[in-house]
């Protein structure tokens, strides 16, 4: 499992595409020191920066570069196989690059997350986003790197779901809400620290709950569908 | 010793057919896949590699089924023809990734040797996206034989080799034949299976056209007839001298000229510019209308 992981690791970070990783969470925090800065108040600028960037922006897309990245490029260019063809059992590889996936995701979202808490509010607030960012990271890994198994365009997906669900339905259509790891994460991030400047949609239990079943069912799903990956032949 | 064995392997997409009903069974030694491009060489591979499930019969190595059933790695191993690797890793340090992945007590020995095997070690700290084609190909061989499988599965492994190249890898498969794996290999050119294997295994459309000693059925190819297309300033007095040539068994006459099926292709060649001589026709043109290798296949097919 290790040798898996650290293939993973190696590819994840000899691409270019890590470098994206960068940009997002320095403009987070780049935001959230200038309005520190000029003294404007918390109760303005907190709600439209830690959850219109950090928890719908930020999170997602930094967990949709990594989750893709672990799984769905080596699928992509078929570097895939030299995995495969191992005597492992499908759970490891899964396992390894979910792990892959989950520690640098809730490295790359939870520490900026933290800085903007303690910009906008507390030490709390700062503490409660990164466990949040961290749960969330997990559930947003697990479904990523499904994707990258059960569709050849795991990124466009992705982006439909952050996009369109979490950040379209989910404004308007408040059932939705229910399926939004967006709305685990801001709800348990409030119950931890509640402060006037998240606002928590869905009920904890709820919260908790789906963010388990979102880990694990994408996980089990994704064993099982890379015990029936197929190679479909070029020639024929 | 390992057997590789396909029970009735039949493999459809929707409505399209790729693999229809193959029985065939892989013994130690060099075998050749044969066949043109698109005749589901691949699909038959990948099936056996357990890349795909065969939508009937059975894959069997050993006869444990390959479809999702991780444990046969340990006794199988695959080049497949998509040349993708882990380009940001050095050939020592992919090559010891996979010995790690087989679980193998020690890696870098192991590493060492299927580097010096496939004749990489002076390039082996080199990363393998600095590396040329052929070089690349041996590195996904040394990744593949680095657990020394008793079935090693190579697809379309010469394409893109420069000849000295085609002729090391083919020193090793050969090597690894007498040692008693079972290597099985796909190629669509006649004269690389010619060269490394006794044994073939030729599919068309899907088919097994033939099965068995190379020799028996290269025969069955010289002995098919030969067709040329020939022009000449009188093509209808030729077209009666001709047909009455022993070697020559038909003659069309087309617009463009005339077709000749001859029987015998050396003796049809020394024949023609006699009787264009004897009977004052000037030849124009003479071509060889018959020699691609889907023709060749699809005699086969037919015999």
């Amino acid at each position: 499992m290790s040798t898996v992981a650290y293939i993973t690791v190696r590819g994840l970070f000899g691409r270019r595409r890590a470098l994206l990783l960068l940009p997002l969470p320095l403009l987070l925090m780049a935001l959230a020191a200038i309005c520190r800065g000029y003294d404007v108040k918390p109760s303005d600028w907190g709600q439209p920066v830690i959850v219109g960037l950090g928890l719908a922006v930020v999170l997602p897309v930094i967990a949709l570069i990594v989750g893709t990245g672990v799984l769905g490029s080596e699928v992509d260019d078929g570097t895939i196989i030299h995995i495969l063809t191992k005597p492992l059992p499908r759970r490891d590889i899964i396992l390894a690059k979910l792990l892959v996936a989950w520690v640098v995701t809730a490295l790359t979202t939870a520490v900026p997350l933290f800085v903007v808490g303690l910009l906008a509010d507390s030490t709390r607030l700062g503490v409660a986003l990164a466990i949040a960012a961290v749960v969330g990271s997990l559930a947003y890994s697990a479904l990523f790197l499904l994707l990258s198994l059960v569709t050849r365009r795991p990124v466009l997906l992705g982006l439909v779901y952050v996009l369109v669900w979490e950040g379209l339905l989910g404004r308007f259509v408040s059932g939705t809400r229910v399926l939004s790891i967006e709305q685990y994460v801001i709800t348990l991030a409030d119950k931890i620290a509640p402060t006037g400047l998240l606002d928590g949609k869905v009920s904890v239990p709820v919260a908790i709950v789906m963010s388990a079943i979102f880990a694990l069912g994408g996980t089990i799903y994704a064993i099982n569908r890379l015990g029936s990956f197929s190679m479909a032949g070029e020639t024929s | 010793m390992s057997v590789v064995e396909l029970q009735n392997v039949s493999r459809w997409y929707g409505n399209v057919v790729a693999v229809n009903d193959i029985s065939m069974t892989l013994q130690p030694g060099v075998t050749g896949l044969l066949g043109p491009n698109g005749a589901g060489k691949t699909t038959v591979l990948h099936m056996m590699a357990g890349f795909l499930s065969p939508s009937k019969g059975a894959v069997t190595i050993d006869d444990k089924p390959t479809w999702r059933n991780p444990s046969i790695y340990r006794d199988l191993g695959l080049v497949a023809e998509r040349e993708a690797v882990h380009g940001f890793l050095t050939a020592r340090e992919f090559v010891t990734a996979c010995a790690r992945l087989q679980k193998l007590p020690d890696p870098k020995a192991a590493a060492k040797r299927a580097l010096e095997m496939v004749e990489m070690t002076d390039a082996q700290d080199r990363r393998i996206d600095t590396f040329s084609k052929g070089m690349r190909q041996r590195t996904r061989v040394a990744g593949a034989l680095v657990h020394e499988p008793k079935v090693l599965l190579l697809d379309e492994p010469f394409n893109g080799m420069d000849p000295r190249q085609r002729m090391h890898m083919m020193e090793l498969l050969h090597r690894l034949g007498d040692h008693g794996h079972t290597i099985l290999f796909s190629s669509h050119i006649l004269e690389e299976v010619e060269q490394l294997s006794g044994l073939v295994q030729v599919i068309v459309a899907g088919r097994l056209a033939a099965s068995g000693d190379y020799r028996r059925i290269r025969r069955l190819m010289t002995n098919r007839p030969h067709v040329f297309a020939v022009a000449s300033s009188d093509d209808r007095r030729l077209a009666v001298a001709l047909i009455g040539e022993k070697s020559v068994s038909g003659v069309e006459i087309e617009a463009t000229g005339l077709t000749v099926r001859a029987a015998d292709y050396g003796s049809f060649t020394r024949a023609l510019p006699r009787i264009a001589l004897g009977e004052g026709i000037r030849l124009r043109r003479l071509l060889p209308s018959d020699e691609s290798l889907e023709s060749v296949f699809s005699y086969l097919l037919e015999a």
